[in-house]
């Protein structure tokens, strides 16, 4: 009776379990197994031409100009996205949960709807604000008579990485924001209450308290934020501005996604999303050690 | 005593700074946020003609005929019906695939549970954009096998085949959140259901699944956004004519700002933006709750 219900309960399990894990192992697990075993390959797209070539793809990825253009645009987006976004997510949070702010649920609605908006739509969103003769940054630096700040947001070669990582934070703030909240609304009231007692103010309150108490939410996100930025950055522009002006906005992903489908050359593009891969990884571990600190309990 | 007073009244003059201060912050981002947004729904029923002027001019009228174009011309009502159709489909599967995997491997002590849990997690890692393209290749060479046998093609350009990926997609975070919740109910219910005869089907299909309506909820809010909002492999996986909403506006955007026919364009985005918007209004306390529950954002 007793070994009966082990074997039909196992039985159950393996049928509950099998059809999710068959689509796993054809849809996630393969084609990851497969970016991995292409990038070995120089491959056309023809399956006749398909030639073994070790590791050469990645000589060539390692002197080719464009690949390093595309890995200095994706470093300065995370960097730049991830510093804005951090520290305006975790001021607003501060300010939404500290304050007692009349409308601070309006505000916090409204700050999360960027983050519900297809990145399509974002794209054609700044595609308007950056517009050059009638976008709306351009013209309420017109109404202000700041003509002197009107640039061509999308044409500049040395801005246009700056307008996307805009956007790229515009979306991001109100996400980050609420997970900040929800961690720093659990700190217990009392040790405000006991600092302010001393004659801490709230700067000091804000360093001395919220910060270490959430500081390992924070490291958490800050993998999300270089994942996140990597994978956004790759969709954003290939809407917005198809990495121009002249390769100024290229990214990884953009980059290995147009050399396995505009240009055919599919070992090539895989070898790319490997390096991207493995350093998304590397610079997440990096991250990690270097903002290790001890955890406060309370 | 008139020492202190003058403290006191310095301070509260300070805190009114500080609160101005925190206003001023909030209603800017706020600003940024609304702004945008708003101009698009405007925009969208404006007349080109319109779009050479002041773009802060209000619309002279409601020019229905931006959206007539965009479901007719721009075939924005077809790609809508896909969306819904690869959406809806999406999510059914995706339920009747992660629920049960969810509860055995929340609940079940069975063979191998350890690494099949340590699989789907690892899952969590991978990012669609990396294996968009070794996905496409193997859908593409079945097609071509089927072909060889005399038959049609049958993957690409398939709804149900891009809603399976979506499912498949989403699986690994989706059991993830729903086991999570699953552990939290109490063997007790399991027990009661034994004693009164049910089979192991029938207490996790009338006992224990009705009992995670909240988290099935959050699961269901988070999918939809991240199904009807998806762009890059529905681009790739349909490259015929049966398009999804935010692959149609890609288009469209790339048509209309070479025609300058900036209405339609925008009507589109509104179509795009409209569904995602109203669901937000009316679950944006679950949303942003579900979203701290679970941790990530696929």
């Amino acid at each position: 009776m007793k070994v009966d219900r082990t074997k039909q309960k196992n039985i159950f399990a393996a049928i509950c379990l099998a059809p999710a894990l068959i689509l796993l192992a054809v849809f996630l697990l393969y084609p990851t197994i497969e970016v991995f075993r292409m990038s070995l390959y120089n491959w056309g797209g023809f399956s006749n031409n398909k030639e073994f070539v070790g590791l050469s793809n990645f000589k060539i990825l390692w002197d080719d100009m464009k690949f390093i253009e595309a890995f200095q645009n994706s470093i300065l987006l995370i960097v730049v996205v991830t510093l804005v976004t951090l520290v305006l997510s975790i001021l607003f949070a501060a300010l939404l949960t500290r304050e007692k702010l009349k409308g601070a649920n309006f505000f916090r609605i409204i700050f999360y709807i960027p983050n519900i908006l297809s990145i399509v739509v974002i794209a054609g969103i700044f595609s308007a604000i950056y517009n050059p003769t009638n976008g709306l940054l351009n013209s309420v630096f017109g109404m202000l008579n700041l003509e002197s700040l009107q640039r061509l947001w999308l044409g500049d070669q040395s801005i246009v990485i700056y307008s996307v990582a805009g956007a790229l934070i515009w979306q991001a703030i109100g996400y980050y924001m609420v997970m900040y909240m929800s961690s720093m609304a659990s700190i217990p009231e009392s040790f405000y209450e006991a600092a302010s007692l001393e004659g801490a103010g709230r700067i000091t309150q804000f360093f001395s308290i919220t910060l270490p108490l959430v500081w390992n939410n924070i490291r958490t996100t800050l993998t999300f934020f270089i994942i996140s930025t990597i994978n956004l950055s790759f969709l954003l522009i290939q809407t917005m501005t198809g990495g121009g002006p002249d390769g100024s906005t290229n990214v990884f992903l953009f980059y290995m996604y147009n050399q396995a489908y505009t240009n055919s050359v599919y070992g090539y593009g895989m070898a790319i999303g490997v390096v991207v891969f493995l350093f998304s990884f590397l610079l997440s571990a990096i991250v990690n050690a270097v903002t290790k600190r001890d955890v406060l309990q309370y | 005593m008139g020492a202190l007073q003058k403290k006191t009244k310095d301070t509260k003059s300070v805190d009114r700074l500080y609160k101005i201060f925190i206003y001023v912050a909030m209603i800017t981002l706020a600003i940024s946020i609304i702004i945008p947004v708003a101009w698009v729904f405007i925009a969208s029923i404006k007349q080109s003609s319109e779009f050479y002027g002041d773009p802060w001019a209000m619309p002279k009228g409601f020019y229905w005929k931006n959206f007539i174009d965009a479901f007719q011309e721009a075939k924005m009502g077809g790609y809508l019906l896909n969306s819904v159709l690869v959406t809806g489909m999406g999510i059914t599967m995706l339920l009747a695939l992660a629920l049960p995997a969810a509860y055995v491997l929340a609940r079940f002590e069975f063979p191998f549970r350890k690494t099949i849990r340590t699989f789907v997690r690892a899952g969590l890692f991978i990012n669609i954009s990396y294996i968009v393209v070794p996905i496409f290749l193997m859908l593409l060479e079945w097609d071509n096998g089927l072909r060889g046998m005399g038959g049609a093609g049958f993957f690409l350009n398939n709804r149900f085949i891009l809603a399976l990926v979506y499912a498949t997609n989403a699986l690994p975070f989706t059991i993830h959140l729903l086991s999570s919740y699953f552990e939290t109910i109490p063997f007790d219910f399991e027990e009661a259901a034994y004693i009164d005869g049910a089979s192991l089907f029938k207490t996790m299909t009338s006992v224990i699944i009705p009992m995670a309506r909240p988290s099935i909820v959050t699961v269901i809010l988070f999918n939809f956004l991240s199904f009807w909002n998806e762009y890059i492999l529905a681009l790739t996986l349909m490259p015929g004519t049966k398009k999804t909403l935010p692959v149609g506006l890609m288009n469209l955007m790339a048509a209309e700002r070479a025609a300058t026919n900036y209405g339609m364009m925008y009507a589109g985005m509104v179509i795009v933006m409209l569904p995602t918007l109203i669901l937000y209004i009316i679950v944006q306390k679950k949303l942003t709750q579900g979203m701290t529950a679970g941790g990530i954002k696929g």
